[in-house]
């Protein structure tokens, strides 16, 4: 297998992975753990057929499915390579996609959510045992084992706070470092200062400690902050790991040898190879060799386009049909490729960082909780007549009773279920923000190729022809790896047309294929060479003897195109499509599918302009998209949207990613955003009225530890139950 | 209240018993695929005899 040799280990990773990892005192495994993407996977019988379908499978030695994160993972010898896997899922009926097993990132983030995870269940644990002290001592007891009872509580707070509390003591101590001020310094202070009361009080078998408060506290904003985690999380690790189209690697020639070289030790004037079916590595001029070149990914067009001796190529395009050698002009940070990361990068830099809800509601309210909690001490100290002890617990009641418990969970939870819901319909969220500056959006602009379409034709008056024509056309398109003539055989067998006997076939790179049928010489290939008069649709042409055909083709729709186009423009969205390819292939799509705004031979930098155009007149615009030519235009829109078969370079750019074939999650999406922010505001508003109520209650010195504990806990059930409520 | 010298070791020991048992399950990935188990449960391969052990694991 020649793949095996070009590329490097399943791993690449692995070696840059760290040694101290808890895992290394496991030996060294030398088989390969793949890892694939399957969107599709839903139910146990989707486990079964996958897990020992692959169980059969020579080289794989286990396979196990997690249907959580619809994900495959795979134990295999060295030589099973992720596309031998994918054909097979393919077989049974699932799309698959390779994703990067080795990325450090993954283990990272594992360990980092297995670590909240801890924290969570330590502090649930001391929470609920110190509840069944705390639960006595509401219930009347006092003296000594009142006392007691304070000082087990503080047994098992302390440490509990101690090690549960270190993100926030964390996060406190580098905002403070850097002069912000954020939720987690006034959390710090609440915790340590209501610990250190409660303790002093306990030792002084005072009446009021608030031990089980500040677990309950740290309890629920450590689910917050998981839920919030885990959202992020498996977001971003499934789109990072879809694993690049592109290997960094060409084939150098030098005095005819072959040699392969990183793309980035190639200079310019050197000679490299390219084989059909390979991405062209760099920018240069075509010294050798007749092909055709698909440009699709760069410009969007769908249609091949021909290159000879001279002709300019660029990096990102595929070499389709013969060997073409190619002259380095501009390779690494010179090619087209870069300008347009940088371009991106532009982009980005340009778009100003979203404030999100959650944090404009916590900047407003994070410096009330202090301010309170003091201006209590104050007035308490005040009008007690200097009584230190009794100011300073009304000042910790108070604190504790407005610390954001239901503010924490507020936002998460919503942002958990809504992209929990998403997920399972097929759409992943990388970016928490994105809902909310989803559900913000006014105008959709789509791409074309590959987006609203499959960016694979198909062909459309097969039933137009002689049967003769029919059976010499699928014996020509079987022998050439042209896209077109790959669709038209497929269309031809899948019709169950049987290829007729054509003799000395062979491909004229560039051109077309050619051999002879009963004494005729046949051809299948480009107008001009075949003889015959261009169509105005995309077309490929037969020619027996004198006599011409014209196999014409369309490009597929994507699935759910039509409806979510419907779906949108129900909801009042105005609804764009600008795309790359020629007029009429744009125009044809556009009228399909009922979107009157449309724009062809768009540049990547018109597709960009197009956005900021329209985010001067205040729209905000959703960008769907999936090319390279489109990255620019997603990185500058409001939000953005990439199906997973697009580049990684514009899954990278965009907000959410398409997991499916089906374009219909993106209608759904933009509606459950909608009610996800209502119920964000919502859960604002409510766990704002339990402060309006229970604040003067504590500021009033009415406030008692089961006070605080009844109103943290019914807040954050009801903004949770609130959250579950999306539909 | 004598009996209080016993429940409350005997709680408090429970307590950890319980936390133990969490840290346990969370260190053998057993919230890793929360749905994915849920449904291997209709699965009837292993109806008749459980699973072989797999060496990792």
């Amino acid at each position: 297998m020649s793949l095996a040799t070009v590329r490097p280990s399943a791993c690449p990773a692995c070696e840059a992975a760290p040694a101290a990892e808890a895992l290394a005192a496991r030996a060294p495994q030398p088989d390969a753990r793949l890892l694939v993407s399957v969107p599709g996977v839903h139910c146990a019988g989707c486990i079964s057929s996958i897990e020992q379908d692959l169980a059969r499978m020579e080289g794989v030695n286990s396979a196990r499915l997690n249907l959580t994160l619809k994900r495959l993972s795979i134990d295999a010898r060295a030589g099973i390579e992720p596309q031998d896997i994918i054909a097979r899922l393919e077989r049974l009926g699932y799309d698959a996609y390779e994703m990067d097993a080795g990325t450090i990132s993954m283990t990272e983030t594992q360990r980092q959510g297995r670590d909240l995870l801890m924290r969570v269940g330590v502090s649930g644990f001391a929470m609920m045992n110190i509840m069944l002290l705390s639960v006595a001592v509401w219930a009347g007891a006092d003296g000594p084992t009142r006392d007691l009872f304070h000082l087990i509580s503080a047994l098992i707070a302390i440490p509990t706070v101690a090690f549960a509390g270190q993100p926030f003591f964390r996060n406190a101590w580098k905002a403070l470092r850097a002069g912000r001020m954020d939720m987690d310094g006034p959390i710090s202070v609440a915790i340590i200062l209501t610990l250190f009361i409660s303790l002093y009080e306990s030792l002084l078998s005072g009446a009021h400690a608030y031990f089980e408060a500040v677990v309950m506290l740290i309890f629920f904003l450590l689910v917050g902050r998981y839920l919030d985690f885990r959202a992020r999380a498996a977001a971003r690790s499934a789109a990072q790991e879809l694993a690049a189209l592109e290997v960094p690697r060409a084939i150098r020639l030098e005095d005819g040898q072959e040699s392969t070289v990183n793309v980035t030790d190639l200079a310019a004037g050197e000679v490299v190879l390219v084989r059909p079916g390979g991405r062209i590595p760099v920018d240069g001029v075509v010294l050798e060799g007749q092909s055709e070149i698909d440009r699709a990914l760069l410009t969007g067009e769908t249609l091949p386009v021909y290159a000879a001796t001279g002709h300019a190529v660029s990096a990102g395009e595929v070499n389709l049909t013969g060997p073409l050698q190619v002259r380095v002009t501009a390779a690494g940070k010179d090619s087209s490729l870069h300008r347009m990361a940088d371009l991106v990068a532009n982009a980005e830099s340009a778009r100003t960082r979203y404030t999100t809800i959650a944090q404009r509601a916590a900047a407003a309210y994070a410096p009330t909780i202090p301010i309170l909690s003091f201006a209590a001490f104050i007035v308490w100290y005040w009008i007690s007549g200097g009584d230190l002890r009794l100011a300073l617990n009304i000042a910790v009641a108070s604190l504790i009773i407005t610390c954001p418990c239901a503010l924490g969970l507020a936002v998460p939870a919503v942002v958990t279920a809504a992209s929990g819901k998403l997920f399972r319909k097929g759409l992943l969220i990388k970016d928490g923000s994105a809902l909310e500056r989803l559900a913000e959006v006014d105008t959709v602009i789509f791409d074309k190729t590959g987006t609203l379409t499959m960016g694979t034709p198909v062909p459309t008056n097969l039933d137009q022809h002689p049967a003769e024509a029919v059976s010499v056309a699928l014996a020509l398109a079987e022998a050439s790896s042209h896209p077109l003539a790959q669709a038209l055989a497929l269309a031809l067998r899948d019709q169950g047309a049987t290829p007729a006997a054509v003799e000395a076939i062979t491909e004229q790179a560039g051109y077309g294929v050619e051999g002879d049928w009963q004494g005729r010489r046949v051809r299948l290939g480009r107008a001009p060479w075949v003889g015959a008069e261009p169509h105005s649709m995309t077309a490929a042409y037969l020619a027996i003897g004198d006599t011409t055909h014209a196999f014409t083709f369309t490009d597929q729709l994507r699935p759910g195109a039509v409806e979510v186009v419907q779906a949108l423009q129900a909801q009042g969205k105005s609804v764009r499509l600008i795309s790359g390819d020629v007029l009429a292939a744009v125009q044809d799509l556009a009228a399909r599918l009922g979107i009157s705004d449309w724009q062809a031979e768009a540049l990547p930098q018109d597709k960009a302009q197009a956005i900021s155009d329209l985010h001067g007149q205040g729209h905000k615009v959703l960008m769907v998209g999936d090319g390279l030519n489109d990255t620019v235009a997603l990185s500058a829109a409001h939000v953005s949207i990439s199906p997973a078969s697009a580049l990684d370079a514009a899954r990278a750019a965009s907000d959410m990613v398409l997991l499916g074939r089906d374009l219909s999650p993106v209608a759904e999406a933009v509606r459950m955003s909608k009610t996800a922010l209502k119920r964000i505001r919502e859960n604002l508003w409510q766990s704002a009225i339990y402060n309006v109520i229970f604040v003067p209650i504590a500021l009033f010195g009415f406030a008692t530890p089961l006070w605080a504990a009844f109103v943290m806990s019914i807040s954050s059930i009801s903004v949770t139950l609130n959250a579950l409520r999306l539909k | 209240m004598e009996v209080l010298a016993i429940l409350i070791p005997v709680s408090l020991f429970l307590g950890f018993l319980g936390l133990a048992a969490f840290l346990w399950t969370l260190r053998k990935g057993m919230y890793d695929d929360p749905e994915g188990d849920g449904q291997r449960i209709l699965d009837t391969r292993y109806d008749d005899k459980p699973k072989p052990v797999e060496r990792d694991e």
